[in-house]
């Protein structure tokens, strides 16, 4: 079909190569000897720190100029020894590598959907003509040939807009495939597309292949070698182990568990609950119809009436209990997060209710506690955190000050709280050693533990937590979920949208599982949660 | 890109024609409209241009939809020309400083029309007219240079997703007990908060898709593009159409006796 020659996998070599950001003080990468022949599968693991990222981007050309404003120091960045492909600079050699990174929203590049395919090839100068074949062959290559070439890319899932990625880089021809966590921010049904859709163009080029990925599980049986990085220094080698992934995992399985590495078949020991009694009734919703859009006016015609949003899902009935857990479960799409967001108090229902018993608005403790009504979304602010706490999915959504102490004080000052409590959850969450730091410098796994400590300072009774185990290590995962645990029984209610069964079946309580938007009458009513069975999801480990 | 700026599902004829013989038109009829302030000249190219609303896939409901803003700022810009321009003529309304005299009310009425028919072609062109398509035209045929024309064109894209950012951090900050009540200044406050956690996740964006952009190989000196951007004779029409109007507009004007150069008259 196209004239072009087929794809010519790449090789790798690392002489003492390592790389200093500008303005970092200590290298991301240093001493790095690394040889990966052409056609090899590469496992890339290693702590947070350990360069990974750095050494992915370094490889993808694309390190330098964009990353050297992020710090905000003049200083130049920093390389030493060589990394080349192929035996020449990757910067010299423009569309070698494909790199494919974490976050879906901004791998696309343009609205349509072949447009957004073709993007790479243009740039790479490939003919006008052969651009097209290429761009159907790589669409049908990741599954997505079933769509029209003029398809809106926003319209597109978060696994299918990876996979449309990986089209892209694709349609390049690369030698070498470069993937910087595809998945972490993906459900579990798409992790599992994006992974099947790399292992059939792998098979089908022959390209080389380097994954920097958590989830072990996922990625074992496509790769045919593990390579553990730790971060660097000057006398140590930046490759702490080199292997065949059960050798490896063999031999390093305590160390990479210790790394918080998500190693097959092992599951983080988390602390049993202890009174898993559910107490009083403090939330609950009748006939609950949800939708992040506003009310719209109508035109002149129909008089400038309201007409409500079209809700993703209704005729929710929930009921939040002290000391309970609730687990709100479905597939994408079917309004879990807009859920729960609603029996927040931070979205107004579409239609139904949502009503706080007076054991919640009433508070006859808390010093905010008068004239709380029972809609949580008409409550004031202030009125709100005190007894409903929201933990989003992206916790820098939720920073509003430059420094860690700061960021948990917000709260209980807000409220006229002591200070007791917040240096009680910096213990608690191992944040002592951080409270003059920036909240926006902190790692993927502090981030996340800081979000849900600001979160509890002002003492909520309600917990709300929007996919709270998504791109965390085994290490932080485990950490968070006895630390729910240890709420749950001291009479904290936790609500959580998760597609994590091993983490609910930790915290317990009922399950609310949400069906489809299509789905005719959709009336989900809290069911019993089963326990996790064999085929349960791991959860994936932070970003480096 | 969000459903506003897709012309997805729309077969009309103008949809066809090339982007940049759309904005050559387009911008010949601005031109002359916004040489003079007269209401013939005005509403002989608004009449042409609402004949023209089913060629472009466009009924009345869908123009108000789409470019209600800009009909109200027109309205309200000739409203405030017929209360503050000196009077002249017969006072038709007087309230102390406010007053309506036929002479300031022919001007309003001038400057509301002149409005609509400037605002209008731009509803039109970007109704019909895909932004990618338009970006195509610009750097192939206007030879303007891809990076510029590509670059905006992605970060367009990022501009639909900071609607949806902003909504998520109102409800982020008021889950931490930033609320949008109190008196105005713990408002604005609350806002200019809102407005900085934006700014950051936007900056962020922005940089993942420039390493995305990067990444495929974009930045490049050439690049060869799989949607050549070419001419047809309906292009043909399209600019005849345009300096017809805008010619139509000039002569009735000039008929009729109300030319009115901006930059002549008196100020």
């Amino acid at each position: 079909m196209t004239s072009s020659p087929g794809v010519r996998p790449a090789a790798v070599t690392a002489r003492g190569w390592g790389w200093r950001h500008a303005g970092r003080p200590r290298p991301a990468v240093s001493g790095l000897d690394l040889d990966i022949r052409p056609g090899e599968r590469v496992l890339l693991l290693g702590p947070s720190g350990a360069g990974k990222s750095t050494l992915l981007h370094a490889l993808a050309g694309v390190l330098g100029d964009s990353t050297a404003g992020e710090a905000g120091d003049a200083e130049e960045s920093d390389e030493t020894g060589s990394l080349l492909i192929d035996g020449a600079v990757p910067r010299a050699q423009r569309g070698r590598a494909g790199l494919v990174q974490q976050d879906p929203e901004t791998q696309v590049v343009l609205s349509r959907l072949g447009d957004d395919v073709a993007f790479g090839a243009e740039n790479l100068s490939v003919p006008a003509g052969e651009i097209w074949p290429r761009v159907r062959e790589a669409l049908d290559d990741v599954g997505l040939g079933w769509l029209p070439l003029d398809h809106p890319t926003s319209a597109l899932s978060g696994g299918q807009k990876q996979r449309l990625a990986l089209a892209g880089i694709l349609a390049m021809r690369p030698g070498l495939l470069l993937l910087d966590e595809p998945t972490a921010n993906l459900d579990p049904a798409g992790v599992l597309e994006v992974r099947d859709a790399v292992g059939r163009c792998l098979d089908k080029t022959g390209a080389t292949l380097v994954v920097v990925e958590h989830r072990v599980a996922v990625w074992k049986d496509l790769v045919d070698r593990i390579v553990v990085l730790q971060p660097g220094s000057a006398t140590d080698s930046a490759v702490l182990i080199d292997g065949p992934p059960d050798q490896v995992l063999a031999e390093a399985r305590d160390m990479l568990i210790g790394a918080g590495v998500w190693v097959p078949g092992y599951v983080p020991a988390t602390r049993t609950r202890t009174a898993p009694a559910s107490g009083q009734l403090l939330l609950s919703s009748d006939a609950l119809a949800v939708s992040r859009e506003r009310p719209r006016r109508a035109g002149l015609r129909q008089g400038f009436r309201t007409i409500a949003p079209r809700p993703v899902q209704s005729g929710v009935m929930a009921r939040v209990r002290a000391g309970e857990a609730l687990t709100i479960t479905g597939q994408n799409g079917s309004g879990k997060s807009t859920l729960a967001l609603t029996l927040a108090g931070l979205l107004r229902p579409v239609a139904g209710t949502v009503s706080a018993t007076t054991e919640l608005s009433g508070c006859a403790d808390r010093r905010v506690g008068d004239g709380a009504g029972t809609d949580p979304y008409r409550w004031k602010a202030q009125q709100l955190i005190a007894r409903i706490g929201t933990v989003f999915q992206e916790p820098e959504h939720q920073f509003v000050t430059g420094r860690v102490h700061d960021e948990l004080m917000f709260g209980p000052r807000h409220l006229g709280y002591g200070e007791d409590r917040v240096d009680e959850l910096l213990e608690r969450l191992r944040l002592t050693e951080l409270v003059d730091a920036n909240p926006y410098t902190l790692s993927g796994g502090e981030k996340r533990r800081l979000s849900v400590a600001t979160v509890l300072a002002a003492h909520p009774q309600v917990l709300v937590l929007d996919e709270p185990t998504f791109g965390q290590d085994a290490n932080t995962w485990a950490e968070l979920a006895s630390f729910l645990s240890e709420l749950l029984d001291a009479g904290t209610a936790v609500v959580s949208v998760t597609h994590d069964a091993e983490f609910s079946a930790v915290l317990g309580g009922t399950e609310l599982r949400l069906h489809g938007r299509d789905a005719a009458g959709s009336g989900a009513v809290n069911a019993a949660v089963n326990a996790a069975g064999p085929d349960r999801e791991l959860p994936e480990a932070a970003a480096s | 890109m969000r459903d506003e700026l897709s012309v997805r599902g729309n077969h009309a004829l103008l949809t066809r024609a090339n982007p940049l013989a759309k904005f050559t038109a387009v911008t010949m009829v601005t031109l002359v409209l916004a040489l003079s302030i007269d209401w013939v000249s005005a509403s002989v190219a608004l009449a042409f241009e609402l004949m023209l609303l089913p060629l472009a896939g466009l009924t009345v409901a869908l123009l108000w939809q789409r470019g209600w803003p800009l009909i109200l700022a027109a309205a309200l810009g000739g409203w405030s020309t017929a209360i503050l321009a000196p009077d002249a003529g017969a006072v038709l309304f007087d309230a102390g400083i406010w007053s309506i005299s036929a002479g300031s009310l022919q001007l309003g009425i001038g400057f509301m029309l002149r409005g609509l028919a400037i605002a209008l072609p731009a509803v039109l062109l970007m109704s019909c007219t895909d932004p990618t398509d338009l970006a195509d035209a610009l750097a192939q045929n206007a030879k303007l240079p891809h990076r510029f024309v590509l670059g905006t064109l992605a970060a367009m894209r990022l501009v639909g997703i900071m609607a949806e950012q902003w909504q998520t951090i109102g409800m982020a900050r008021r889950a931490r007990g930033v609320g949008s009540s109190g008196n105005p200044y713990q408002r604005f406050r609350a806002t200019m908060g809102q407005s900085f956690g934006l700014l950051v996740q936007a900056i962020r964006s922005a940089s993942r898709l420039a390493v995305t952009m990067e990444a495929r190989g974009f930045g490049g000196a050439a690049r060869t593009w799989a949607r050549p951007s070419t001419f047809s004779g309906l292009d043909a029409w399209v600019l005849l159409g345009g300096l017809g109007i805008a010619a139509a507009a000039v002569a009735a004007a000039l008929g009729a006796g109300t030319w009115n150069l901006v930059f002549l008259t008196r100020q």
